[in-house]
């Protein structure tokens, strides 16, 4: 009889997470059950990215049905306290806005009801009055004397400068035959998981302690930042955490100031309260990856040998500087050099708040960022050499045969063969057809250009990277290195076994891979091993590096479980030998079975084995423990504190991943299209091919999206400008090719299993490669992101000129830039100039004409308070409106100058209103121009063109019918709004 | 439509996957709000709440429809399918479902019953698309972990357009 085992390790087995998730029993945060009476939260968030809170009045929507509770910064500040950062500066931040608010998103008023939509509406009811203050938007501008400072106590919005050399750059630089350089800016964006932050807090007052479901992901270091903030002991700060999350991608760290806001509230009204966030809270307020400049010089011979590289970056944090921040800049810090063997290193790393959202842990983490600069610089150094890309890159690239390879910043490259991997992408992605093809193209004058990248993909992270930001006095009292994860391996009475995990899963398929390593270690079938990844710390084991983030999966967790199965093994083989009279090292398992090794038929059944551990404890052998419940901890002795040399091994693997591209741009609309995309992946020993090709596809997929579409977007004024998924644009199927993987496997050498990470390769070389694409199709030194057509087209076409002698300059109309509004307009009212005028100051009739008038009163003889409610377009609300009229020329013109405040944002603007006499009756022209914050800005950016002329149009309408009939010709209908051209495209045009 | 009072609860009867369902929604309750938190269904999955990922994605009436731009009031009287429709009365997954599976078109799976809600009434309608059709029909639904190629996969194999 053979017993050999099958090895499902290395397998493309199915995945035991997809049967719940297809048929839809699985359940995500917002479905877990909660405690009856659990109250549910709704946050009202600034409107302004700088301002002070004068006052903030809530009585009106306490007063509401169904409402609990409504709390402010100042009730949630007397019973927590700041969130605890890395920093010693006095960046103090609050579950809510104290006193000032410093960016539009903020957390401003927390109110907790029956229900949410009762929650809602008392949000409606709040009165909040704020002084407005200059923001500090631009990371650059902000850091220049005399810039707004987004927290006065630090004196600076440059929170910390850290200088870093290794080698000796200064006589690399000298010894240079020329030295290359390129200055970029790395835009925001996130991967904005579908399911938001969830968070259901429960306080218990008799054990002073709270109960925490989220779908948090993680670093469970900001577990003690959390238990910090709400004042108690880790131990009574339980956190637990669902099977199911929808989607991670480290946006849902950044839940956490969130549990603490509904566990201070929570212990405020003495009720469990759960919050679910909405999509526009999700962008305007959740996360973003830092914006980044950087300056970036590279010294290169002639032949394009790289002998140094300087980089000066500017990092821009937003508001705050949150846990685990600023990770981005230092998570790389070791790997600064990329894939190149490069030995001298020159770093300047600077932080700057700014008054944008804080930015946050975003897949990728640091990695989008510096690979741009490196590999745009690569491409610099291949153009001004007069080089091939290919080549330089080639010439740079670490050697064969040196791993493990110690990089000038402390990275310790585990294992590779970065010139094959070349060779091999090359061979099998045909680059010599891509050139060919590129060639063709431009002969007949087409756009196409050919990108490459190469970069190294580090995975799980040093837990003391953090370190390098602090001087090395600080940091030698209390030295941090290390990654601690954690797995149990429970076999029951029935011999079934079980398998818990510290891997807090965001849908990457933990369940099966860990399936296939526990049935290898106990000769069984991936079906036999039950796994359950929900995670609870008040009884699973879990350290400060717990939890999904950094590709640490295959390095950390997944060896944590093998060592637990070995344990459960070794114990059950120890067992086994009694009962079958063989050694334990001399015994197998397999299928179901334990079995001598040299007589498979003297075999026992495992079942039987695990269940006597229970049944008969007495019977095993005097040193066991009974039972068999093991548990495999694991922490690499690579990862070191970084050392007196600022040298850091900041994380455990390192991967290599080589991309080429070809992309061809449409002359006409500036489009990129991304023609062959190759991704050569070297993961280490992949444990699943098919979820490692699937985290591929993912990673491209999202960096597809920043390099061509998605970036948040704010105003000069600090507003944000897309809180919905029509404006913040995400790829669909229709925009993300089908890359072409290559793979090749180099077992690593420092974690057991010989995989390394595989989730985030794409996030960091992609975007580059396309970019890299897109300069060389049009012969520019350099590019931005995203590269969306209309500037794109730009470069190819320049700025939009001036219109030809004799040609009607665009009218005013189009002018929507960002959430500026600008149009004008005539109509024609039957009264005469003089009784127009009357009307215009008289209240009463203001009143009856001013769309949505509740109620009007004259505070001064020109000052005009009211009430409205506007429902044009995606504005939607009931607004307190402000109108003033000035430069009085009577009976012939008047400027009416405005602001609308409401719970959706506010808008200020003003006008100037003409009257000439026309047939009996009065000819009125108009000009208007409004800038817009807060909600409506974020969500109705689109749309707002047509809903302000809509607007503007009813006013008049019903001006000229009060006055006794009229027309209204609105010019700027000659300008058409974005649905008319999308009519007139779609041939419907009216 | 009957006439509705904004703070009242109104008795909704509907049909849902095939059974009879009952619960009582003010007028403002969206569908999705009303399926998941009244009746606790765990299919039915917010990701925007302005239609535009399609996450929420059922059937009503055999149409095809976001929950999150529905009212629960509006669906009385009508027959309301969500994912747990598809399954097959011998239990399990029924075909397209296991093509899910076996060319890993799901990661989180929070997308995937909306995408797979609106690809039971697609291929009805078209049951051999080639690729650009589907991959357009498919640009109404947003995933963030897969990349679409195996959600693509996984259709063509199945209607057996598969390259």
């Amino acid at each position: 009889m053979s017993q050999t085992q099958e090895k499902y390790v290395g397998q493309s087995i199915d995945r035991v997470e997809d049967a719940a998730l297809l048929t839809g029993s699985a359940m995500f945060s917002d479905h877990l059950p909660t405690r009856s009476g659990t109250l549910h939260a709704a946050i009202l968030r600034s409107p302004h990215a700088h301002a002070e809170i004068a006052a903030i009045d809530v009585s009106r929507a306490r007063a509401m049905p169904g409402v609990a509770a409504v709390l402010t910064g100042e009730d949630v500040k007397d019973i927590s306290d700041p969130f605890l950062i890395v920093l010693r500066q006095p960046i103090l931040q609050w579950a809510l806005a104290v006193g000032k608010v410093r960016y539009v998103g903020e957390p401003v008023v927390v109110a907790l009801a029956t229900d949410r939509y009762r929650a809602e509406d008392a949000l409606s009811a709040v009165e909040i009055a704020y002084r407005t203050l200059e923001p500090a938007v631009d990371p650059e501008a902000a850091t220049e004397e005399g810039a707004p400072l987004v927290h006065e106590a630090v004196g600076s919005n440059i929170v910390s400068v850290r200088d870093f050399a290794y080698g000796d750059p200064d006589a690399a630089f000298a010894e240079a035959d020329r030295v290359v350089k390129l200055k970029i800016s790395y835009p925001r964006n996130s991967h904005t998981p579908l399911e938001g932050f969830v968070a259901s807090v429960a306080y218990d007052a008799a054990t002073e302690s709270y109960d925490v479901q989220s779908n948090f992901q993680g670093p469970y270091s900001t577990h003690t930042v959390i238990s910090k903030a709400l004042r108690v002991s880790s131990s009574r700060l339980r956190m637990r955490t669902p099977a199911f999350s929808g989607g991670g991608f480290g946006v849902k760290v950044q839940v956490f100031p969130y549990i603490v806001l509904m566990g201070a509230a929570s212990k405020i009204v003495g009720r469990p309260v759960k919050w679910v966030e909405d999509r526009l809270e999700h962008l305007s307020g959740a996360a973003a990856a830092p914006n980044r400049v950087i300056s970036i010089e590279a010294a290169v011979k002639n032949d394009g040998t790289i002998t140094g590289f300087r980089f000066d970056q500017l990092d821009d944090y937003g508001a705050f500087l949150r846990a685990p921040m600023p990770g981005p800049l230092y998570r790389m810090h070791g790997i600064l050099t990329g894939a190149y063997d490069v030995k001298n290193l020159a770093v300047t790393n600077r932080l700057v708040l700014t008054n944008k959202c804080p930015s946050g842990m975003i897949r990728g983490f640091g990695g989008p960022q510096m690979y741009y600069a490196i590999e745009r610089l690569v491409q610099r150094i291949a153009v001004e050499l007069e080089l091939d890309h290919y080549e330089v890159i080639r010439k740079n690239l670490v050697p064969a045969g040196v791993f493990p390879y110690r990089a000038a910043a402390g990275a310790l490259l585990d294992s590779g063969d970065y010139p094959a991997a070349l060779e091999k992408a090359e061979k099998e992605g045909k680059l010599a057809e891509l050139r060919k093809r590129r060639d063709e193209a431009r002969a007949e004058g087409r756009l196409y250009g050919i990108g490459f990248a190469a970069i190294v993909e580090p995975a799980q992270s040093n837990m003391g990277y953090l370190s390098n930001i602090l001087p090395l006095e600080e940091r030698r009292k209390n030295p941090k290195g290390g990654a601690v994860s954690n797995a149990t391996v429970n076999i029951d009475p029935l011999g079934t076994v079980n398998v818990t995990a510290d891997s807090i899963p965001q849908g990457q398929g933990h369940m099966t891979v860990l399936s296939q390593i526990v049935a290898d270690n106990l000769g069984l079938k991936p079906g036999d091993i039950h796994v359950n990844l929900e995670h609870d710390t008040a009884k699973d084991a879990w350290s400060i590096a717990t939890g999904n983030y950094s590709s640490r999966f295959t390095s950390s967790t997944a060896v944590a479980a093998d060592r637990a199965a070995k344990k459960a093994r070794a114990k059950l083989a120890r067992i086994a030998s009694q009962t079958l009279n063989v050694p334990a090292d001399r015994l197998e398992f397999g299928n179901g079975k334990i079995y001598a090794a040299d007589n498979p038929d003297n075999a026992v059944n495992l079942y039987r084995v695990a269940g006597s551990a229970h049944w008969t404890p007495g019977n095993l052998p005097d040193d066991m423990e009974p039972g068999i419940r093991e548990i495999g901890s694991w922490s690499p002795p690579e990862l070191e504190p970084p050392n007196d040399k600022d040298q850091i091994n900041s994380s455990l693997t390192y991967g290599f991943v080589f991309d080429f591209c070809g992309v061809e741009i449409d002359r006409d609309t500036g489009a990129v299209k991304i023609d062959k995309y190759v991704t050569m992946h070297d993961s280490g020993t992949l444990l699943n091919p098919r979820l490692a090709e699937g985290q591929v596809h993912g990673a491209f997929a999202w960096a597809v999206g920043c390099a061509l579409h998605e970036e948040f977007a704010y105003g000069e004024d600090g507003s944000f400008l897309n809180g919905t998924f029509a404006d913040y644009l995400v790829p669909t199927a229709w925009e993300v090719p089908e890359p072409q993987i290559v793979h090749m496997e180099t077992p690593s050498l420092v974690t057991p299993l010989g995989a390394k990470g595989v989730g985030e390769g794409n996030c960091m070389s992609t975007p580059v490669c396309i970019a890299n694409a897109v300069c060389d199709a049009l012969g520019i030194e350099n590019v931005t992101l995203p590269l969306s057509p209309n500037k794109v087209s730009a470069l190819i076409h320049g700025e939009e000129r001036p219109p030809p002698d004799g040609a009607e300059a665009p009218s005013a109309a189009r002018e929507v830039a960002g959430n500026v509004i600008a149009g004008a307009g005539e109509a024609f009212v039957k009264s005469p100039p003089g009784e127009v005028w009357a009307a215009l100051l008289d209240p009463e009739k203001l009143a009856s004409v001013i769309p949505g008038c509740h109620a009007l009163e004259r505070v001064d003889e020109n000052d005009y308070r009211a009430e409205v409610s506007i429902g044009a377009g995606p504005v939607k609300g009931r607004f307190k409106a402000n109108v003033r009229l000035s430069d009085l020329d009577p009976p012939n013109a008047a400027t009416l100058t405005g602001a609308l405040t409401g719970m959706l944002g506010l808008s200020e603007g003003s006008g100037r209103v003409t009257l000439a006499p026309k047939d009996g009756g009065t000819a009125l022209s108009y000009d208007y121009r409004i800038e817009v914050s807060g909600t409506v800005a974020a969500v109705g950016g689109r749309m707002l063109e047509g809903a302000a002329r809509a607007l503007v149009r009813q006013f008049f309408e019903r001006f000229a019918t009060v006055l006794g009939g009229g027309e209204v010709a609105v010019a700027d209908e000659a300008a058409p709004s974005w649905w008319t051209r999308l009519l007139a495209a779609l041939g419907i045009g009216r | 439509m009957p006439q509705l009072n904004r703070d009242t609860r109104h008795a909704i009867s509907f049909t849902l996957n095939g059974k009879p369902a009952q619960g009582h929604a003010e007028p403002r309750m969206l569908l999705s709000d009303f399926l998941v938190h009244e009746l606790g269904l765990t299919s039915v999955h917010v990701g925007c709440e302005h239609g535009v990922c399609g996450a929420c994605t059922v059937r009503i009436d055999g149409a095809v429809g976001r929950a999150c731009l529905t009212f629960a009031v509006q669906v009385d009287g009508k027959k309301v399918d969500t994912v747990e429709s598809l399954t097959p009365e011998e239990g399990g997954l029924n075909e397209l479902q296991k093509s899910f599976r076996s060319n890993h078109g799901l990661q989180c799976g929070y997308c995937t019953p909306g995408i797979l809600m609106s690809l039971s009434a697609y291929l009805e309608e078209n049951p051999k698309p080639s690729e650009d059709e589907l991959r357009d029909m498919l640009s109404g639904h947003l995933c963030r972990c897969t990349g679409y190629v195996n959600i693509v996969r996984a259709v063509m194999e199945h209607v057996g357009n598969a390259p």
